[in-house]
């Protein structure tokens, strides 16, 4: 939809560049002019923010790679010498760790909005892959991340999480020796874990390219999941969305800054301030919060292979999830069985989070097989909802349903209140 | 562009002031922000820790000298000869690049201190050797005198002096 552009300008060296490299006209149709549907909501924010995230990411992460020291007997020191002698070495530390809990809480927003709203239907389902390949590739490298402060946590859960490929039969402990580099996890792991951690987040930013690329060929959704009818229906991205997207990063950045300044080791993990020991386990290890969903479904399955599969299953199944719902309406709003569906699922993964961050004993196991169950429910009902669900009755076109709404001379802010409600 | 959200009812005094208001403070917070990524930089604080360092001269026989590390770079210390000491003594200012008595270059004549880089790019010299019998740096042909001053060559200037006190008769602490 980046669709024609009405770039000019009278500037001698603008022209000349423009001639032979057309940025000027791409930037100005991609994000000035860019048609943008009239009714998004704030929810639609988390791409910009995601993207702020990512570069504030690699930003602070060269910085800590000037000053920290991939090996096995001066890793945990270089990171304590950035907290304590580096100038500024424990905001910038501290930027980078909270950062990518950050990151990861934009990018659950944005995941959980893409699926209430239908925004991986078609012909979003390749914009959709290319979500769940970014989501993936930084579990990845927020993994290998917390691996090098080399600190117990670093080293016990580097070992656990390699050690899942063990389950993979007759080569399972060679792959593991493969990624270990040794017959434990040591100096080789720690040295290439610091290789592709920094590697990782390039590989990400091509890809969130594609996404983009794949975004601005079609248009993004929007909260009535209807599809544009004409220019009404639209605003430029330029004033609208970029002020819009400025005062979001203003919000955001105000909380960033207070889990940075008052609680910047609330998400992080006592232990992980102690040098990592070989020989010592600490009693009860557990990810960072951004994996205890995946973890709890891991430890639900009583058998090491399939435990495995279904941690792996249950972010592979969201590639096919534009398959799974056989529905036509795109946004909850209109999809009563969907709507109780999808909050059902919500709370599901909220309590496999809570679970994943306590012991397997007792009750908790119960609850976790329980939980882990309802999450794969969800996508087993799910193209039956489509078949028997009565959808609301959809509006016109997004121009008719915002007007009616009753917002008046505010079409933005009448949108976004009604969402408030829904 | 900006114009399309007002209408032509809006005083544009109080636009304007508006927009060079939150641009202010957004480029006063960016700075802000900044700052820190750019400082981590410069050295930190176990290297100024580092900063300065303390020499036994006792067992520097005359004649003799000894190379110690400092910051990172060569220290020269050399128990200078009566006779290197006079030849510095005499030179006239006239003769010298880089005018400076050798009394303002020794506080005590026999003890000569000198931070071993050359002042041409960086390359350490080799003592006693060159045309003026003090230093000579191989890597573009600069001649330093017994006090260590630029005599000849594409070097600009002497050897530098570190800061340097005497704690007591047989040792001092650099920097
Ligand atoms: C997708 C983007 C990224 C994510 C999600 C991420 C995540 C993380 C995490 C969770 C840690 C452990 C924090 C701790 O407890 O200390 C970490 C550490 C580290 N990261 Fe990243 N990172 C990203 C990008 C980068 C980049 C681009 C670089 C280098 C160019 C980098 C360099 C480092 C270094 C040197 C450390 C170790 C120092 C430390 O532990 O604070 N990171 N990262
Ligand atoms: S560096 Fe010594 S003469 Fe060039």
């Amino acid at each position: 939809m980046s669709g024609h552009s009405s770039f000019e300008s009278n500037n001698a060296i603008v022209k000349w560049i423009e001639y032979r490299l057309p940025i000027f006209s791409f930037i100005h149709s991609s994000a000035v002019v860019y048609p943008t549907p009239k009714n998004l909501n704030y929810w639609w924010n988390m791409g910009s923010l995601a993207g702020v995230m990512l570069v504030l990411q690699i930003v602070t992460g060269i910085i800590l790679a000037m000053h920290y020291t991939p090996h096995a007997d001066l890793a945990f020191a270089s990171t304590e010498h950035i907290m304590r002698d580096v100038n500024y070495g424990w905001l910038l530390r501290y930027m980078h760790a909270n950062g990518g809990s950050m990151f990861f809480i934009v990018v659950y927003i944005h995941i959980l909005r893409g699926m209430y709203y239908g925004s991986y239907k078609a012909p979003r389902e390749i914009l959709w892959w290319m979500g769940i390949i970014i989501f993936i590739l930084m579990m990845a490298t927020a993994f290998m991340g917390y691996v090098l402060p080399w600190g117990q946590m670093s080293f016990w859960g580097a070992t656990v999480i390699t050690s899942l490929f063990s389950a993979v039969p007759i080569v399972g402990d060679s792959i593991v020796t493969f990624l270990w580099g040794g017959y434990s996890v040591d100096q080789p792991t720690l040295n290439r874990f610091y290789s592709l951690h920094y590697l990782m987040p390039f590989v990400i930013f091509g890809v969130v390219f594609v996404h983009l690329w794949a975004l601005h060929h079609h248009g993004s959704n929007n909260p009535l999941g209807i599809d544009r009818k004409g220019p009404q229906d639209s605003i430029p991205f330029h004033p609208y969305y970029t002020v819009k997207d400025l005062y979001g990063m203003g919000v955001f950045g105000t909380i960033f800054a207070v889990v940075l300044f008052f609680a910047p080791n609330y998400m992080g993990h006592p232990d992980n301030y102690i040098p990592a020991n070989p020989l010592v386990t600490p009693a009860h290890i557990v990810p960072e919060w951004y994996f205890l969903p995946f973890y709890a479904i891991l430890r639900a399955i009583p058998d090491k292979l399939f435990g495995v599969v279904a941690m792996f299953g249950s972010l592979l199944i969201l590639f096919v999830l534009p398959w799974l719902d056989t529905s036509k309406v795109r946004s909850a709003r209109f999809r009563p069985v969907y709507k109780m569906l999808f909050w059902a699922f919500f709370i599901d993964c909220l309590v496999l989070g809570y679970i994943g961050g306590k012991p397997p004993e007792g009750i908790f196991i119960v609850a976790g097989r329980l939980a882990t169950a309802l999450y794969f429910l969800f996508f087993l009902v799910l193209p039956f909802i489509g078949w028997f669900e009565r959808p609301k009755k959809l509006p016109d076109s997004i121009s008719t349903a915002v007007l009616d709404s009753g917002g008046g001379g505010a079409p933005d802010g009448a949108a976004a209140k009604a969402e408030d409600r829904g | 562009m900006a114009d399309s959200t007002g209408g032509d009812g809006h005083d544009p005094s109080r636009r304007d002031f508006l927009y060079v208001a939150a641009g202010g403070l957004g480029v006063v917070g960016v700075a802000g922000a900044v700052w820190p990524m750019i400082d981590q930089m410069n050295p930190s604080q176990d290297v100024l820790a580092l900063s300065s360092i303390e020499v036994d001269l006792s067992g520097i026989e005359e004649g003799q000298s000894i190379t110690v590390s400092w910051r990172g770079k060569p220290v020269f210390i050399r128990h200078r000869t009566a006779a290197e000491i006079s030849e510095a003594a005499d030179v006239s200012m006239a003769d010298l690049p880089d005018p400076e008595s050798d009394a303002a270059r020794a506080e005590k004549p026999e003890w000569l201190i000198l931070v071993g880089v050359c002042t041409h790019l960086g390359c350490v010299p080799l003592g006693q050797q060159g045309e003026y019998n003090g230093w000579f740096c191989p890597c573009h042909g600069s001649h330093y005198d017994t006090s260590g001053r630029i005599r000849k060559g594409p070097a600009p200037l002497n050897l530098p002096v570190p800061d340097y006190v005497y704690l007591d008769d047989n040792n001092i602490k650099i920097g």
